[in-house]
Formats: structure tokens, sequence, C-alpha cells
């Protein structure tokens, strides 16, 4: 690996799902097509934001909270190399052992090194949105290791051979039918088979994932995870979740390795308190979640006596090295910003490309990655603020997403916008041409003259209307109108 | 991986300019040990409990061992495993206690009907039951694996918020939070209780 001084060390290519085929507004087209993505969608996202509301009205104190969980994430990214070494020097003191991955790339070597080390050729999984990140899943396969998802929207998702569509509930874009035709269709081939006569009641639809894995649990020896908090001061690391599958991971096996993205630190034990009450209700709408597990390296005679902690970079130092952008690295992934954006609720995630959808990711992906391999993702917003008002760490994702479509003009892949707002500006400082130029919008009232609207305007302006609809402009100019009643403008 | 830790360590340095430690606000509800055991904690335990389909029995400490027998009498378990520090006299007869000593295997503890546990401390506020696997409690596969698991909450065990409960917490310790039985929302939002941990949670609230 080489080491490139000066330049930002983004995530690479070829690794992992941070980066899609197709720009967002292409992307966004086809999602925009399914009717029943939609609804299933629009159903969700309703419900979820509903119960939130409700959770977090309830806390009198929400504001505080809200305001020192990003002052504690803030003080985490100010002060990142030494309160990593901290939590080194605290696990490593509790029997666990720390690896330091720069890239997808290497934290995928050192996870599929330590999984054969153990001799295992399957693992479970915890839900983790930094292995998804760096796809690790798929350079175990390679490597002849099986790895089995366990949270059941993850299940739903690798039995389809599907992609998350979202942080929390991965499998949002599923309606409960299509989760038993894919359980009855594929559970078999990958274990023990979905009950015959299978209904798709939520309830028995859980009751066979839980036969499906409950042999996976019983015999696994190698699990990996994910991690939501690590406590520098005293080196605990802790996994929220519902369905007690992490605890199954974090419990059972002998080894547990655990990836995690290197701000996810907190300085001190005591910061959990703030950290516990601003997830659950952000994230499910629950006052919290059914079980949190926390550990701090190895426990003789309870859980793993082998633990492997894998910090990854994959482009967070890059993230971090931006002002106006390192903010995003406060995120905790509670996904509140994806249920109440108007934008996320139409798509759905797969049209963001990236592991990382929403308004999140629009702001988190183009940073790891660097803006020219994620251009399109800053403009996939309506700048409408509803992300930031929920976020529990008061992320400004619409002023930073703002910086962040700056950068994708400046870089290369956005010429006709920018030689488009140089046209504008120049036009602006000569009024009588201006005042032409407004007046020659009318004519585009021929274009949508049958249907109201205009759906395709002449190339090179069609790359606008490619993902829009134009309104008619109107019969008479704001300057001709002011003229006409007021006299000379 | 000395190379990738220097590394990480040197782009950090270039992405951060030192400045002096930032001051964390915490104007918000600190610990504060208000209402420990209070009947209005209580009681708010036992609402937030039963929000999350949890089966709540409030007893008197005379009456722990009668309302075990019944409870599990009535869900059925005949073969339920007990922690060590457990305390004895809570244990009805009639079902077989099965000791950890030495450690059962997942199996074997997959083969049992439940598990039966005390618990460190408990939040209010959000329901929350804290195991940190000391005297009867056992360690953490106990409580995960039997299908069914009853715990004993004492009243002043019960604190009023989640600050309260982390400030009493060892974090040496392994912890695990319970706030109702094991539930997913992974279909089309609805919550579902009970998938791989215990899917019936019964607690007992002993109080006076």
């Amino acid at each position: 690996m080489t080491t490139d001084l000066g330049m930002p060390a983004f995530a690479p290519r070829g690794v992992g799902h941070l980066r899609g085929d197709q720009s967002f507004p292409e992307a966004a087209r086809e999602a925009l097509g399914n009717k029943q993505l939609r609804s299933n969608l629009g159903r969700a996202t309703a419900t979820i934001r509903t119960k939130r509301a409700a959770v977090v009205a309830e806390v009198p104190d929400w504001a505080d909270l809200r305001t020192a969980g990003a002052a504690i994430k803030d003080a985490v990214l100010a002060d990142l190399g030494a309160q990593l070494l901290r939590l080194e020097k605290q696990v490593t003191a509790h029997g666990g052992h720390v690896h330091w991955a720069r890239d997808a790339n290497e934290a995928n070597r050192i996870v599929t090194d330590l999984v054969r080390a153990t001799g295992q050729t399957d693992v479970v999984k915890v839900k983790s949105m930094a292995t998804q990140e760096i796809g690790l899943n798929e350079a175990l396969a390679e490597a002849g290791i099986a790895a089995w998802e366990t949270d059941l929207a993850e299940l739903i998702v690798q039995l389809a051979d599907d992609r998350p569509s979202h942080i929390l509930v991965p499998a949002i874009h599923r309606n409960r039918t299509e989760i038993r035709d894919i359980f009855l269709r594929e559970m078999g081939r990958a274990g023990v088979p979905a009950p015959a006569g299978l209904t798709d009641e939520p309830r028995e639809l859980a009751e066979a994932a839980r036969l499906h894995l409950r042999a996976k649990f019983l015999s696994a020896q190698v699990a990996i995870s994910g991690a939501n908090f690590a406590v520098a001061e005293t080196g605990t690391l802790a996994v929220v979740e519902s369905e007690g599958n992490g605890r199954m991971c974090l419990t059972l096996p002998k080894t547990l390795i655990t990836v995690m993205g290197i701000e996810k630190l907190l300085p001190t034990w005591r910061d959990l308190e703030v950290f516990l009450q601003l997830l659950p209700r952000s994230s499910t709408g629950e006052r919290m979640n059914p079980y949190t597990s926390m550990w701090t390296g190895v426990t003789p005679g309870d859980g793993p006596q082998e633990f492997h902690l894998v910090l990854l970079d994959n482009g967070r130092t890059a993230t971090l090295a931006d002002p106006d952008g390192r903010a995003a690295l406060r995120c905790i992934r509670c996904s509140a910003c994806l249920n109440v954006c108007p934008v996320y609720e139409r798509t759905g995630g797969h049209a963001y490309g990236s592991v990382y959808p929403g308004p999140i990711g629009a702001v988190l992906s183009p940073q790891l990655t660097g803006v020219k391999d994620n251009p399109s993702l800053p403009f996939a917003s309506s700048l409408c603020g509803a992300c930031y008002d929920v976020c529990p760490v008061a992320i400004d994702i619409p002023t930073m997403l703002v910086h962040l479509r700056a950068e994708a003009v400046a870089s290369k892949g956005m010429k006709a916008e920018r030689a488009a707002m140089g046209g504008v500006s120049s036009l602006m400082r000569h009024p009588r041409l201006y005042g032409a130029a407004l007046r020659m919008g009318r004519l585009g009232r021929i274009l949508g003259r049958r249907r109201g609207v205009i759906r395709r305007l002449p190339w090179p302006m069609s790359a606008w209307t490619r993902a829009r609809d134009l309104p008619l402009p109107p019969t008479e100019t704001f300057r001709d109108w002011w003229v006409r009643t007021h006299g000379s403008p | 991986m000395n190379a990738a830790r220097t590394e990480i360590l040197r782009r950090i340095d270039a992405a951060i300019s030192r400045s002096a430690p930032l001051e964390i606000p915490r104007t918000y509800r600190g610990p504060s040990g208000e209402g420990r055991g209070s009947a209005a904690v209580v009681d708010l335990m036992q609402d937030r409990l039963v929000d999350y389909k949890a089966v709540v029995h409030r007893v008197a400490p005379a009456q722990v061992r009668a309302v075990i027998a019944a409870a599990l009498a009535d869900a059925g378990v005949e073969r339920a495993v007990v922690p060590a520090g457990f305390p004895t006299e809570w244990l009805p007869s009639g079902p077989a206690w099965v000791q950890d000593d030495p450690a059962l295997t997942a199996a074997e503890l997959d083969d049992l009907d439940g598990v039966l546990t005390t618990c460190r401390i408990a939040v209010a506020e959000t329901g929350t039951i804290v195991l940190d696997a000391g005297q009867g409690q056992g360690r953490r596969a106990l409580s995960l694996v039997p299908d069914y698991h009853l715990v004993v909450v004492l009243a002043d065990q019960i604190v009023a918020s989640v600050p309260d409960a982390v400030a009493e917490l060892d974090p040496t310790r392994p912890l695990t939070w319970i706030s109702g039985p094991s539930a997913t929302s992974d279909i089309e939002l609805q919550r579902v209780e009970g998938v791989h941990g215990p899917r019936r949670l019964v607690v007992l609230l002993v109080t006076g």
C-alpha cells in the first residue's frame, strides 16, 4: 500500500458499497416507476415518523441531550488520535486485540485472516453498516467463508440476493408478501427451510427466521459484528439491537471480531447516558431498544474468549480533513433523517447507490469516496431541512449539501451547470439583455401547451428536464408586469 | 499492521489542528438518584414493561416464591436454569432446577424451558432491566438461550433515569440491557415480540 502524503485518503474504488453504477437521477427515475416500492416506503416511513415524534416529545430535555450529543462527538473528532490510542490501550489491557485498517481492502484482509486462523468456514454476523460499506461478505466468500446475516431484515436481503435500502430497516422496500415468498423460495438452500404453509403474518415470518437461524447460532464458532459505541476511557464496546441475534453472536461463539469506524468513539463511560437516550428514540421510535450488549475485552468464562477489534478508516480521515464536512462523522446511524426526507420517501435507498442512503448518505458517501466519485448525491435533496431538525447530533445536513454541491461543481463532472450559472451571471449584469432573455423564456409555453407543464427541454437544457418537469413560463415576465403597472423599472 | 496504525494516526494529525479540549454542555437531566424505589418509579417501571408486552407481577417479599411457582406452572416451565447466587428461598418445589456448574453448552441451554435471574439495576423511564453477570444473574448465555426469562427486581434497584443507571454500573463487567422481550420491526415496521431472545419475559417487582 502506498502512502500519498498530502492526498486525502478516500475509500478505494473496486471494493465495498459506497458508489452506485448509476447517477442518483438515473437510479431515482427507475425507483419512482416502481409503485409497490413507493407504497411500501410511504407506509413504513410514515409509521416510524409518528412513533419517533411521540417518544421524543415525552423527553423534556431532548434539546439539551442533542446539544450534548453533538458536543461529545465533536470532542472525539477534535482529539481523535489520542482517543483511539486510549481505546486501544483499554481493550488490550482487558484481553482484546486491536487491528488498524487504512481502507476496505485492508480491513477485509485482516478479518479474512482472523477467520482463517480459527479454521472455520462459517461465521454469523450482526447487522453492521461498516462491514457492508467495505463489502466484507463478498471478500469472505472469495476466501471460501460463508457469512450468515442474522438480523431479520439483513436475512431477507441476503436470501433475496438484494441490497439493503435503509440503515435501520434494510428490507423496508419489501412488503410481507414479498418476504414470505423469499423465505419459502430461499431458506431451504441456506439451511433450515421455511415451514410449509407459511403465511405472510409478520409473527409467522419472525418465527420462521427464528427456526432458520437457531441451528446456526448454537453451532457458531466465530461471529462478526459492528459497534454502535466504543468508550475510549474504559475500552467498552456497545451494540444496540432488538431481536436478540446480536446477543447470540456476541455471547455464544468462541471468537468475536468487531469492525468499527474510527469515528464511533465516545470519550467517557458517562457519555453513554446521552447516547442511550438519543439513539433508540431517534431510530426505532422506542424508549429503549429491547437489547443492548456492552463488553470490555474478554470476560473469563462468559462470552467469546478471543476478541478482535478492527478500527477502520476508509475515507473517514479524509472527511475529518474538511472543516465544513467533518460533522458528518458525528452520525450515529439512527436513520431518523431518512424517515423524514421527502426525497428518500419517494426513491428509497437503492437510488443512492451507497450503503448510506438518504440525507446522511448524500453528505457522507461523497466525502468517504471523494465528491468526484459521487457527484450527483449532494443534489439528491430539496434542502427542506427536515433532516437537520430530527438529527439527534444536530448535523446541519442542508448546509453541508450546499458546500458539497460547490465541490461537485468545481470538480470536473459538472461543466454544464458551471457554464449555465456563468451565463446567467453575465446576463444579470446587463439589464437590457436580461429583459430580452426573460421575454424569450415565454417561448417555452409552446413546449408545454398540451399538458400545462414542460416535460422535455431541447438540448443542452434537456439535462435539467431529464429528472424534472418544468412549469410553463408565465405569459408576462415580472419585469414587464412591473413596467406596465408601476412605470419604468 | 503497525504501518496502518502509524498512517491512520498521521492522517488524523494532518486533518485536525490541535485545540483546547472542548467543553461538553451537560445541561440535560443527569444522574440524581431521585425517586429510587419510590411508588411512582415502580409504577412507571410497570407501565413501561407492560407497554413492551412483558408480564409484570407486583409482589411483596413473602409472596415471591408462590408467584414464581404460579408463573412457571402457567407457562409450563418444568426445567429451568438457576444461576449461582439466586436466593434459594424463592425456588418453589416442583420444577427441576438446573445449575450452570459445570457450564452448560448452548445446546443444553436450548433444551431447557426457562431461566430465573435477579438483576443489577432497572430504569423506570425506559422500562429497562440491566444484568451484569453478578450474583443471581449468571453468565450472559443463561438469560439468552432459554425461551422464557423470569427476572426478580427489587424496588430499591429501580432508578428513575438512564443517567442514574449509567452512573452506577461497572463497565468492566459484561452488561445486558433488556427492555421487554426480543422484538423486531423489520417487516413493514410492525412490531412483533419474540424473535431470537426469550420470547416471554416475566418480571416480578418486589415492593414493601
